[in-house]
């Protein structure tokens, strides 16, 4: 019998869930389409950001998995990320077609710069929408499976295995720079034109996206719930507080390390591919590391080992990013390291933690009631 | 108080030393055997040549002062170290040196550390739940609820452990003899034909110790218990066949008696 929709959420929680939902996926558009003088209208440029927050908290879900539940801390979920990102950016190159500087319809413009004649074999296939959303979700998997047996096999944990997460989105970083890689150099892929016939720009796309973005969060949500009630989950948690415990008990702490890195990474693939759409633009710097980086921060904020911390983090840290880098750009830095530090001094379980910490300092009877 | 505990005269009130503790068993009646088991960490021999056959069915102490070997031999038994030589066989026929921690643990060999090492973020009856047996893929682990005669189960070892009261806590949250119940509570569980236990009663009261021999000996002859005690007290209740541990080698075996008048074992307790 598998876990039953109550125990993935309980009441509360379904009616937070779904009111949260049936707000972003009706209210936010509702809102975007009030006449713009109206005092609630929700101005247009905020629908594609809200989307963009919205593949960042997947993003800071996926991490969660691995690191609030199985204690993996993984400074390179960037990759995965930025990989799901190509994908779709793929996709919607092959989309330009002859609509690109050069009109060649089959070879995207920086190929025709670099004088290639034909399509290298990795692009066949993406002019195809479900082959590309296939791939930014495999594709992501594979690497994670690959890189993770090897680590895991060789029981790299800890401190060590960050690090090498960080040679990891280094390594690609530098890769993706080259421009015989095929993949724009370190331009890039940029100038969409159309997904799936819309054109991008479009607002009613990007509110499609938007929408899209959101209903991925939720079932991206709920499939992370059901990994972490289910047995699985308990196994992963054990891993976290007594990983050699758990080979003693029978299970294969390498397996489960890899299914659940594997599964992370694809979500991780998940959020990038909706990414790159809203923002118009995928480059290396996407691999760089600060930006696996920051996906840990948001996670810390928010608290690990609780999901809805995550997403919660990944929104609040990116707001205070795009509100800080608008007004004082030059002291962003210094806000996220302090951010950072304060977190970790002051509330090592994140918001999540001092919600739940107040919650029992309420339900607690006062001192003088108790005597 | 190990030196103490050994050189004293047997107390009256003592349980009865079984006189017919079997003698060493050949390999083919064996369910352990160790022959010749040499582990070095930096040039120092934690184990040295150490041979222990276990009988099927049979209950064995192991005793001796600090850093005899006795957690190392643990250790090479359950595939945490593997030996630098030496042959270490479950039943006739397994080599235990080739095999992982996992796959010796689904062989039917469990463990209880030294220090108790149960989950704490989880309940009780959640460490019991990831314990129990049955199949362990972890494809399986995502989908699998627990049948109710698992669930009975569950409840009658909690019962068997004294913690029914307390199986929705947190295991982080109750004391460390409870924490060493509920560990040899996951052993139980578990359901496994070899039983290692490291210090069991560490930390107990009195009264939970005694209940732990009631345990440990209701257990004797079902399944093949090894139990590593600095505890005289308890060794001497067990009565079982006592093995004693130095530099990483066996210098005596026999029984309680036999081994606390062993002019070697008393050299080597009242020597240091």
């Amino acid at each position: 019998m598998p876990p039953s929709f109550s125990s993935i959420l309980g009441t509360r929680g379904w009616a937070v869930f779904l009111g949260i939902g049936v707000f972003l996926i009706i209210g936010v558009p509702i809102l975007n389409l009030l006449p713009q003088d109206w005092p609630i209208h929700l101005p247009g440029y905020l629908v594609p950001l809200l989307g963009k927050y919205a593949c960042y908290a997947i993003l800071a879900l996926s991490l969660d998995l691995v690191w609030g539940y199985a204690g993996i801390l993984s400074l390179g979920h960037g990759v995965f990320f930025a990989l799901g990102g190509y994908c779709m950016g793929m996709y919607l190159m092959r989309q330009i077609g002859t609509r690109g500087v050069y009109g060649n319809p089959l070879l995207p413009d920086f190929m025709v710069f670099l004088n290639w004649k034909e399509l290298p074999w990795y692009w066949y296939g993406f002019d195809h929408f479900a082959f590309a959303a296939i791939m930014a979700l495999v594709v992501p998997g594979l690497l994670a499976l690959v890189f993770g047996w090897l680590a895991f096999r060789s029981r790299v944990t800890g401190v060590y295995f960050s690090i090498i997460t960080q040679a990891l989105t280094y390594a690609l970083m530098l890769a993706f720079f080259r421009n015989d890689m095929g993949f724009g150099g370190n331009n890039g892929m940029t100038d969409f034109k159309t997904i799936l016939g819309f054109e991008v720009q479009a607002p009613s796309t990007r509110l499609g996206l938007y929408a899209a973005s959101v209903i991925a969060l939720g079932a991206s949500f709920l499939l992370c719930r059901f990994v972490v009630v289910s047995r699985f989950g308990r196994v992963l948690l054990a891993i976290r507080d007594g990983e050699s415990r758990v080979r003693f008990l029978g299970y294969s702490v390498t397996s489960a390390k890899l299914l659940a890195f594997t599964l992370s990474a694809g979500l991780a693939g998940l959020a990038g591919a909706l990414y790159v759409p809203q923002i118009g633009i995928i480059n290396p710097s996407e691999f760089s590391p600060a930006n696996s980086i920051d996906v840990a921060i948001w996670v810390a904020v928010g608290g690990r080992g609780t999901l809805w911390g995550a997403m919660l983090g990944a929104a609040l840290v990116s707001w205070l990013k795009t509100f800080f880098t608008g007004a004082a750009p030059e002291f962003w830095l210094f806000i996220l390291g302090g951010l950072f530090i304060l977190v970790t001094l002051a509330m090592p379980t994140g918001l999540a933690g001092l919600a739940h910490r107040l919650r029992w300092l309420r339900s607690r009877p006062s001192p003088a009631a108790a005597e | 108080m190990i030196a103490a505990g050994l050189v004293q005269a047997s107390a009256p009130d003592v349980a009865e030393v079984r006189s017919d503790a079997p003698s060493n068993p050949s390999v083919a009646d064996s369910i352990l055997y160790l022959d010749g088991v040499t582990v070095t960490f930096d040039g120092f021999r934690a184990l040295n040549n150490l041979s222990l056959v276990v009988g099927r069915g049979e209950l064995r102490t192991i005793i001796g002062p600090n850093g005899a070997g006795k957690t190392t031999m643990m250790d090479v038994i359950t595939g945490k170290t593997k030996p630098d030589s030496g042959e270490v066989l479950f039943g006739s026929d397994i080599d235990l040196t080739q095999l992982d921690e996992t796959a010796i643990a689904n062989l039917g060999i469990g463990r209880k550390f030294q220090k108790p090492t149960v989950f704490e973020k989880l309940t009780a009856s959640e460490n019991l739940e990831l314990a129990i047996k049955g199949k362990r893929s972890v494809w399986r682990t995502l989908f699998t609820a627990l049948r109710s005669d698992q669930r009975d189960r569950i409840t009658e070892v909690l019962d068997l452990i004294g913690l029914a009261a307390r199986r929705k806590e947190v295991a982080g949250s109750l004391s460390h003899g409870q924490k060493q119940w509920l560990e040899i509570g996951m052993l139980l569980i578990q359901d496994q034909q070899i039983l290692l236990l490291d210090e069991p009663v560490a930390g107990m009261t009195d009264r939970e110790t005694r209940q732990t021999t009631d345990l440990i000996l209701g257990l004797a002859g079902s399944r093949t218990l090894v139990v590593v005690e600095h505890d005289m007290e308890f060794v001497r209740n067990l009565g079982a066949r006592v093995t004693v541990l130095h530099e990483g080698a066996a210098i005596a075996e026999g029984s309680v008696d036999h081994v606390q008048n062993h002019p070697r074992v008393i050299e080597v307790y009242l020597g240091r």
